[in-house]
């Protein structure tokens, strides 16, 4: 089902030149309202009215990661606090989590853009929902959420780490549709075929998203649970969930082009790349009040397909995500970059500045192993000790990434050392296929 | 009146206990016991040797996290409730005893390691009991 026909399904050239208006008026709204974009807009001795439309796009200044630390928490506001009514984060690099500011308008469009996501998978108002995201600073819970509602689904907001709750629910409610990671959804398969209850549960749909995952999950969960499988995107910065989906022909994302501007750079000379090209996306918000980013190089690397689909949307499709440009890594849909876990440890006394993380999948369910070397000094005859030392890592780690790693602790020299920067991940999980 | 004795860290890996003991017989170095403290994800190997501070040495320089530490040896005679006494003389002098283990080393009688958190004082404290303790010459 179609959600938004006029806005969906509209002609490239009545969708450019929405586009070209909207990003006309952010780009004022920003030179006029953020001083840290007036700056940066200067520096390339750019005004508003050099900006005529989507095709001076690539005269705009990038937005990082390091912008948003720069300005953390609301340097980027382009609305008077007061007209803001949430925050959502995700982490980042060091430290200071990633934010995104809403008003009150855009929490509707962000409810409207999850709710064509919904529609897109086959979702109505006569489903009953579970939403299996971390209600939170997180995106994933709340902006589900919201999109179901105003979808006018009956949602039940059961966020996460109660599994079998979630199952007792789902057999109880007739519950027929899930938000939830697509590792989770798998991890419920196994608890549901390990019950005996997957022909006691009534689900139909699930849509996935907040990490990556491959064809072969998709062909798992549906032929396990004998569902519909949708790829949803999205990431804090830019809204949260709902950013881009994929239809029933599975070609790609579906990316809210109205909403959400698409190009793709090449990471390493930054040049504006063709359409078809591979290359890191980067999205411009268009009608985002509170936040909006210019040109935010999403780091994950991908190509962008524009020809109309067979279920008559003409929005461009994201391809499937080949990796990331950076190093961040996202565990049971946390993102994760090696550089938080490395100040963590810094803070550890009795470690050495050598460490490797080891990401699987088992079970279907991400693990982390964090490998640390023991320094000379910390080490004594008494397993206490060490055991308390395995402890406070575990601690700092939690407080720095919100995960639970198992800690390993390891001979001095036990670990490779590379010349140079080390190699500091060991990700045996194959999500990039 | 203490022993030497040799600590060694293990990580959970495959064959390296093997590695340890391999180093230190090819280096001549003779143990007189041997007892480990393992976890899921580690082990502590504790080895009683005459040269305790060469053993340590030469596991060092092989890349191995080493250490030495006194703990006291005591030899209880083979009798119902000996070994009990010297504990509740420990207890009853304040003293927290980390871990104990037996040594393979011949008798008469049944010679223990036992490691406390004030080996100073435990030692005071059994020599004013009459235990009988040993130091490294008499292993």
């Amino acid at each position: 089902m179609i959600w938004n026909e006029a806005k969906e399904c509209m002609s490239r050239d009545e969708l450019e030149s929405l586009q070209s208006a909207r990003l006309v008026k952010t780009v004022n709204r920003v030179y006029h309202n953020v001083e840290y974009y007036r700056k940066k807009m200067q520096e390339k001795g750019l005004e508003p009215g050099d900006i005529r439309g989507i095709e001076d796009l690539s005269k705009l200044p990038y937005t990082t990661y390091q912008d948003l630390r720069d300005t953390y928490p609301f340097g980027l506001a382009a609305v008077p606090r007061s007209e803001l009514v949430r925050v959502h984060a995700s982490s980042g690099t060091t430290g200071k989590p990633k934010i995104g500011v809403y008003t009150r308008r855009y929490i509707d469009v962000w409810a409207e853009c999850v709710a064509r996501c919904l529609a897109m998978a086959g979702i109505t108002k006569d489903d009953v929902i579970q939403i299996g995201y971390g209600y939170g600073l997180f995106t994933g819970g709340l902006g589900a959420h919201y999109g179901a509602e105003y979808l006018g689904a009956l949602v039940l907001p059961m966020s996460t780490g109660n599994t079998k709750k979630l199952i007792d629910m789902m057999i109880d409610c007739d519950v027929t549709a899930i938000a939830c990671t697509p590792s989770y959804l798998l991890h419920v398969a196994e608890d549901l075929e390990k019950e005996g209850l997957v022909d006691k549960i009534k689900l139909k749909t699930a849509i996935c998203g907040a990490e990556p995952w491959t064809d072969e999950m998709r062909d798992q969960m549906e032929s396990r649970l004998h569902i519909k499988a949708h790829d949803i995107y999205g990431l804090t910065e830019i809204c949260g969930p709902g950013v881009a989906c994929d239809c029933e022909y599975h070609r790609g994302l579906h990316i809210w082009e109205d909403h959400f501007l698409p190009e793709v750079i090449d990471p390493e000379t930054l040049e504006h790349k063709p359409a078809g090209s591979d290359g890191e996306l980067v999205i411009t918000n268009l009608t985002k009040e509170g936040m909006p980013l210019i040109r935010y190089r999403t780091k994950d690397l991908t190509r962008l397909e524009y020809d109309k689909c067979e279920c008559g949307r003409t929005m461009a499709r994201i391809q499937r995500f080949r990796g990331r440009s950076d190093d961040m890594l996202i565990i049971r849909g946390v993102n994760v970059f090696p550089s938080q876990v490395e100040a963590a440890l810094l803070t550890v006394e009795g470690t050495t500045p050598h460490y490797m993380l080891v990401v699987d999948r088992v079970d279907n369910t991400d693990t982390l192993e964090v490998q640390v070397e023991v320094s000379e000094n910390a080490f004594t005859d008494e397993v206490k000790s060490l055991e308390k030392l395995s402890k406070e890592i575990h601690d700092k780690l939690k407080t720095a990434i919100g995960l639970n790693a198992k800690v390993r602790l390891m001979e001095p020299g036990g670990l490779e050392h590379f010349d140079g920067k080390s190699k500091h991940v060991t990700d045996k999980r194959k999500l990039y296929s | 009146m203490f022993i030497k004795q040799l600590s060694v860290f293990l990580e959970n890996k495959e064959g390296r206990l093997d590695d340890v003991l391999g180093v230190l017989a090819d280096n001549g170095i003779n143990l007189l016991s041997t007892s480990i403290a393992d976890t899921t994800e580690f082990g502590v190997l504790r080895l009683i040797t005459k040269e305790a501070d060469k053993a340590k040495d030469i596991l060092k320089n092989a890349g191995f996290t080493a250490r030495v530490d006194d703990v006291i040896a005591v030899v209880v005679p083979d009798a119902v409730g000996s070994l009990a006494k010297v504990m509740k003389d420990i207890h009853r002098a304040g003293i927290n005893v980390s871990y104990i283990y037996g040594l393979s080393i011949d008798g008469p009688g049944a010679p223990i390691a036992i490691k406390t958190d004030d080996n100073e004082k435990a030692s005071a404290v059994l020599e004013e009991s009459g235990v009988k303790m040993l130091s490294t010459e008499e292993l």
